[in-house]
């Protein structure tokens, strides 16, 4: 295939017989942007270094443009790395850092003085070129890190949780910064993050890793709204997870009561894993829906107010822009296109129910009980 | 207040140890037997130019080879896995735990011409070797003795740096050794630098040692100094005037290296770790 920059075959990785990756396969397209998604210790740094050279799998192969590539060394790839962690020169300056790469590589000052300048200008840092890197910001320094990668013009950039460290806002910007240049290069981009909005605002395509396994692979419209199972549903933002068993094509029951929907295609009586987002829960007064609950506790998150609405003991998490008090009596509603399904999967029943609080929630809970008590 | 209280053993030691010494070693440097002033002590030392010349010299030897071995060394240490690296730097600062002089007396004996590399030789049928009483016997006793403190310093420097640089490196293109040049060389040269101090500067200030391996063509300033005390010609004011040259001598070297490290440090400003 044309198309194909980089392509991992049944790649295994073994560290002290603990499994990391179990016969892992993944292909990168050519100049896409792809995200590597997944809770801390799911492999995704693991997959970086195998890409990068720096880590030889135990079992696999990794190919490069068609090119076997799985024990080239790292030097002698086409592949870049922007690391967790800056690892910039310490002993040179900003400059020396973006040159590096050109002087290993025998180039003419010439020819470096003019990249160092074009690279520094893609990442805005213009005046900095004699810059201490011990006078710059995480922003900054992570921007040489950018620049000192692409001066050598790579295939493919690999990202680790780049913008990790930054502040929000900072992170905004670099986000689309990174996109940009993404854009202007053509470079294929394997970007690694554990943010779920970070990866759908960025990405073509998401790979939702779990325990070195790919849960979803999809662009992030589709990963979003049609997660696979009850695990990515979870992971790509808040979701009220419910069991349910499909009538029939467009008809599933759930919550006691019967729904229509746009799937098709499964068994009747085939039970299923109800996915519904909590923006896509519209609440209603209660004489409105046969769906009535209590409003148990709420919490301001800026843009919209985030609810725990308890539903026959089962607790909705809802999302509005209308404040409503704790305790008011409400309904709620639901149209075809806010109901997803899935199959069931081995993270059935792991997620998605509000009434075991997380940590977070509880707090909330607390905040409001005291607030009452006031 | 407080501050200076914790400071008093400190300051006395000092005034006992290092400032009344000094003052004594001026005094005498520059007073004849009746305690006046004199300028004659300090031509005196203008006698020895040759020993002062081969202190530095031999001293600057012995410093080079120390940089070359120990260099090496740290780095083939640095390279290997935590554990053997701790059993190989005690292995390297075991000889500092054994006495100066029974070191010596271990070298003459393997040295000497009926020693124990010579009993190896001859029971080969080889001739008999001369290595005793020769500058080279000097500049290995040197070396035996102050390598360790090349070696620390720059094993230290060498396993500060962070590994993910390393992999820096080689992401952007470089193999092991331009690694090294670019990379893990300026990186330890901290390192480098107090390693030198730490043995350029007892190499030069060295006695016994050099009477014991190197014999009388090749005494150092410290054995002249020594002879001025307790040796043959016995004259304290001579002896302090050389010591007064060999210490400004010494001073002028350590600004020479800390101008290094000064240097290297400001650069060093650039550190983010
Ligand atoms: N050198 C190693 N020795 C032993 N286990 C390791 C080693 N490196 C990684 N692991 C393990 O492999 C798993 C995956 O690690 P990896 O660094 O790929 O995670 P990650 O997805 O990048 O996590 P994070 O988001 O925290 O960076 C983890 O459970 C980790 O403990
Ligand atoms: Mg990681």
């Amino acid at each position: 295939m044309l198309n194909e920059m980089i392509s991992l075959q049944g790649v295994s990785v073994f560290f002290d017989s603990c499994k990391v990756l179990d016969n892992f396969s993944l292909i990168i397209k050519n100049s896409e942007f792809i995200t590597l998604l997944g809770p801390s210790g799911c492999g995704k740094t693991t997959i970086l270094k195998i890409i990068g050279g720096f880590l030889i799998p135990d079992k696999g192969r990794v190919f490069f443009q068609n090119k076997d590539i799985t024990h080239t060394p790292p030097y002698k790839r086409n592949v870049n790395t922007i690391f967790q962690n800056y690892a910039l020169f310490p002993h040179m300056n900003v400059y020396e850092n973006v040159a590096f790469g050109m002087r290993v590589r025998k180039k003419t000052e010439r020819e470096i003085a003019i990249k160092v300048k074009k690279m520094l200008k893609m990442v805005s840092l213009e005046d900095f070129e004699t810059r201490d890197l011990m006078s710059l910001s995480g922003g900054q320094q992570q921007r040489v890190t950018i620049a000192r990668a692409l001066a050598v013009d790579p295939k493919v950039l690999l990202l680790d949780e780049p913008l990790a460290a930054l502040d929000l806002k900072l992170r905004k910007d670099m986000q689309i910064q990174l996109k940009t240049i993404q854009h202007e290069t053509n470079i294929t981009f394997v970007f690694v993050t554990h943010d779920q909005e970070e990866a759908l605002s960025m990405s073509d395509r998401i790979v939702v890793l779990d325990r070195g396994k790919i849960q979803q692979i999809g662009s992030p419209i589709k990963v979003y709204n049609e997660p696979e199972n009850a695990f990515v549903a979870d992971f790509m933002g808040e979701s009220n997870i419910l069991d349910g068993v499909i009538l029939d094509d467009f008809l599933v029951t759930f919550a006691g009561r019967k729904f229509r929907c746009l799937d098709k295609g499964f068994k009747k009586k085939e039970k299923v894993d109800i996915v519904i987002r909590p923006e896509d829960v519209k609440v209603v007064k209660p004489e409105d829906s046969d769906l009535k609950g209590v409003i148990t506790s709420v919490v301001f998150k800026g843009v919209h107010y985030e609810m725990i609405i308890d539903v026959d003991s089962f607790k909705w998490m809802v999302q509005t822009t209308k404040f409503i008090e704790v305790g008011s009596k409400i309904g709620i509603k639901l149209f075809a296109d806010d109901i997803h399904t899935m199959r069931k999967s081995k993270y059935s029943g792991e997620y998605g129910d509000y009434s075991t609080f997380s940590d977070e929630m509880y707090e909330a809970y607390e905040h409001n009980t005291n607030l009452k008590k006031s | 207040m407080k501050k200076r209280i914790i400071l008093t053993p400190y300051i006395v030691w000092c005034i006992v140890f290092i400032i009344v010494p000094m003052v004594l070693v001026l005094f005498f440097g520059l007073t004849d037997e009746s305690g006046k002033f004199t300028t004659r002590n300090l031509c005196e030392v203008f006698l020895y130019p040759d020993v002062f010349l081969r202190s530095l010299w031999l001293g600057f030897k012995a410093t080079a080879i120390c940089l070359v071995v120990g260099y090496l060394s740290a780095l083939i240490i640095s390279r290997l896995n935590v554990k053997l690296q701790k059993i190989l730097i005690i292995l390297v600062m075991l000889p500092m735990w054994m006495n100066f002089l029974l070191k010596i007396y271990s070298l003459m004996f393997i040295l000497q011409d009926n020693g124990f590399i010579n009993g190896i030789l001859s029971s080969f049928g080889f001739s008999k070797f001369n290595m005793m009483n020769t500058e080279g016997a000097v500049i290995l006793g040197m070396v035996y003795n102050f390598l360790t403190y090349m070696i620390l310093p720059i094993h230290s420097s060498l396993v500060e740096i962070d590994e993910k640089l390393l992999d820096a490196a080689k992401d952007l293109g470089a193999n092991y050794f331009m690694t090294f040049v670019k990379v893990i060389f300026p990186l330890s040269i901290p390192g480098i630098v107090s390693g030198i101090a730490m043995v350029f500067i007892p190499s030069v200030s060295t006695f016994i040692l050099s009477k014991m391996l190197g014999g009388r063509q090749n005494f150092l300033v410290g054995d002249i100094i020594d002879m001025h005390f307790l040796g043959g010609i016995y004259d304290p004011h001579i002896g302090s005037a050389i010591s007064l040259v060999l210490m400004i001598l010494l001073l002028i070297c350590t600004g020479i290296i800390n101008q290094l490290q000064n240097e290297n440090k400001s650069k060093k400003g650039a550190l983010v770790i």
